[in-house]
């Protein structure tokens, strides 16, 4: 059916477009936006925004607003008492310090390795480089998490549960990192210039660092800010192999706030609202590039 | 000797860069490649791989982690497709998935067709805006949520009660739960798909929508016969990366419904298989019938895979 429709209509509208000498309208589709448009859009930003914002809402609003009908919709002065009590709680500073010691350093390490891995994928010849770029993309569609039993054996096995390697070093293999930096290898740095340092006797280790990788810093540093918050977010496997509250990333410990949340939901709510902050901060300057980074990734992919 | 240098110099004349390379090529160098894509491999065959593989294994045993394994044969699934519990996730898992994915998709499709104006002011602005769900974590999400959706004092029931409807207990039913689940997973990921399609809209010509205007094509009439045909792979691709990311949800239901444990609710109202996984594997210690459910779900990502190719290649075809 849309076969159809993907062979009939350029072609049809091909055919009428070169009969008349009309010359396409420059305003035509970059014409006035109709309020409408606004309109969508600002409801789809309210969507967007509104559960941060109602969280912060709960935990600054003080102990009757969880159960108020209208609900409440503005924030109280409240939040300062809530925040030291979710550090009251449970070891929420020792959290955040993991989760930034954590996320920092798998964003940082696995940058540089995707961006080697790239590198020899996209520049350089060797034997058995297609078949080993075909397995990582295969790996990229088999979700690790279906293998978590395993995974925990071997992680038992090396005693690492309840580490923090235990989260770091399985977090540094990211198939979808070397493709993305593969595909920018290949498209930014210049054959040429690759050839001319070989040339000039540079060995593959000093073409990497002096001409490849700061062409490509961008992108890494995209990727990087990507893998900071998958990792900054991630739940179910540092849920499994932490046990020990001081090691807890910031997101076990809302789960341990959580637990009693029959008893206390702004408590909850500030601590979800504390472990978004740092990202959300993050995002407010880096957060364009991040955007063009998504969408570049799409295009590429 | 003399017809070697012969080729090199004619090889040379072709291509003196070849030749550099082909003269300085220590060993060093030619390893060299290898040790760029080394440490990516060693850690997914010992964290990756080698655990898919083992999972196979461990299904075919009673595996207790700190009792002793016997080796069961294919009982595990036996019993797996003979167990209710295992059926109601499956169910629960693509229930949450159709709810989720289709009007997200579709709602992405139409936001990306209203960003992809030429003219729109604060581009930059929408673009992050929508971004932000994708920057909460799914654990703060579904915290926010359980209260947005609270039976008796949430956001959600009482604009019911504006209409004059009743008030709704989402977790107390299956498909409460579902379109509660959904709701999380759809404000989560429909911004970052909204970006992905406008990505795709942007890398069409133009003119093509010119021309489509000249001749008269309505807005709608450019959307349908324009739009959703050009960005066919990238749907796809998105609805693929939809099918793996549901078979993957954990942490909403794990915390939507605290009270519950690992069952999300008393009657399994939205537990998901990986939460089955978990809770057999993690709760009960029985890692055996957990990593049979494992093998079920590498066998749908497969299925799925299989599918995507399919499609991919008739995509193409079909251009």
């Amino acid at each position: 059916m849309s076969d159809v429709i993907d062979e009939v209509i350029p072609q049809s509208l091909a055919d009428r477009g070169v009969k008349p000498a009309r010359p396409p309208k420059r305003r035509s589709k970059g014409g006035r936006v109709s309020r409408r448009v606004y309109v969508f859009l600002a409801l789809a930003v309210v969507v967007s925004v509104f559960p941060l914002y109602y969280m912060f809402v709960i935990a600054s609003a003080g102990a009757t607003a969880v159960t108020s009908i209208p609900p409440r919709m503005y924030p109280g002065t409240q939040f300062f008492d809530v925040a030291a009590k979710v550090f009251d709680t449970v070891p929420f500073f020792a959290s955040l310090m993991n989760s930034v010691f954590v996320s920092l350093t798998i964003a940082v390490v696995s940058a540089i390795m995707c961006a080697m891995a790239g590198f020899a994928f996209a520049k350089l010849q060797f034997p058995g480089r297609n078949l080993l770029f075909l397995i990582v993309l295969l790996t990229m569609t088999v979700p690790a998490q279906l293998s978590v039993i395993p995974q925990y054996l071997i992680v038992s096995g090396l005693d690492w549960v309840d580490t923090l390697q235990a989260i770091i070093v399985p977090g540094l293999a990211s198939a979808f990192g070397i493709f993305w930096m593969r595909q920018h290898m290949a498209t930014t740095v210049s054959d040429e210039l690759i050839q001319s340092a070989r040339i000039d006797g540079a060995n593959s280790w000093q073409m990497f660092w002096a001409i490849a990788f700061p062409v490509v810093r961008p992108a890494a540093f995209v990727l990087g800010l990507i893998t900071f918050t998958g990792v900054w977010n991630d739940f179910m496997w540092p849920f499994i192999v932490l046990k020990s509250p001081e090691l807890f990333t910031v997101q076990i410990a809302l789960k341990q706030l959580q637990a009693n949340r029959t008893i206390d939901v702004a408590l909850a709510m500030g601590g979800s609202f504390l472990a978004t902050l740092p990202l959300l901060i993050v995002f407010f300057f880096v957060g364009r590039r991040m955007v063009s980074g998504i969408m570049d990734g799409a295009f590429k992919g | 000797m003399s017809t070697a240098t012969a080729t090199l110099s004619r090889k040379q004349r072709k291509d003196p860069v070849q030749k550099a390379t082909r003269i300085r090529n220590p060993l060093s160098e030619r390893i060299a490649p290898y040790a760029y894509v080394a440490p990516f491999f060693i850690i997914f065959l010992v964290f990756g791989l080698f655990p898919l593989i083992f999972t196979f294994y461990v299904s075919l045993f009673d595996w207790n982690p700190i009792g002793k394994q016997t080796f069961v044969g294919l009982r595990n699934f036996e019993q797996l497709f003979a167990d209710g519990r295992f059926w109601n996730a499956l169910l629960n898992t693509f229930g949450i998935f159709l709810i989720s994915t289709i009007p997200q998709l579709l709602l992405a499709l139409f936001l990306a067709h209203l960003l992809n104006h030429a003219r729109l002011r604060w581009a930059n602005f929408f673009r992050m805006a929508l971004l932000v769900p994708y920057i909460t974590s799914v654990a703060a999400t579904a915290i926010v949520f359980a209260q947005i959706f609270d039976k008796n004092f949430g956001f959600i029931n009482w604009v019911l009660g504006l209409f004059g409807l009743p008030s709704v207990n989402f977790l107390a039913s299956n498909f409460g739960s579902w379109i509660l689940i959904s709701a999380m997973v759809m404000w989560r990921w429909f911004g970052y798909n909204t970006l992905l399609y406008l990505a795709g809209l942007q890398s069409m010509p133009r003119e093509m929508f010119e021309a489509a205007s000249v001749d008269g094509a309505s807005s709608w009439q450019q959307f349908r016969h324009l739009t959703i045909p050009s960005l066919r792979p990238i749907i796809v691709f998105s609805v693929i990366m939809s099918t793996i990311g549901g078979l993957q949800i954990f942490t909403e239901p794990l915390l939507v419904a605290p009270e519950s444990g690992l069952t999300c609710g008393a009657g399994r109202q939205c537990q998901t298989l990986s939460l089955f996984l978990y809770e057999q594997g993690f709760g009960l210690f029985k890692f055996g019938y957990g990593s049979a459910i494992g093998v079920v779900l590498f066998v749908i990502v497969v299925l799925v895979s299989l599918l995507n190719f399919f499609l991919s290649t008739r995509t193409r075809k079909a251009r």
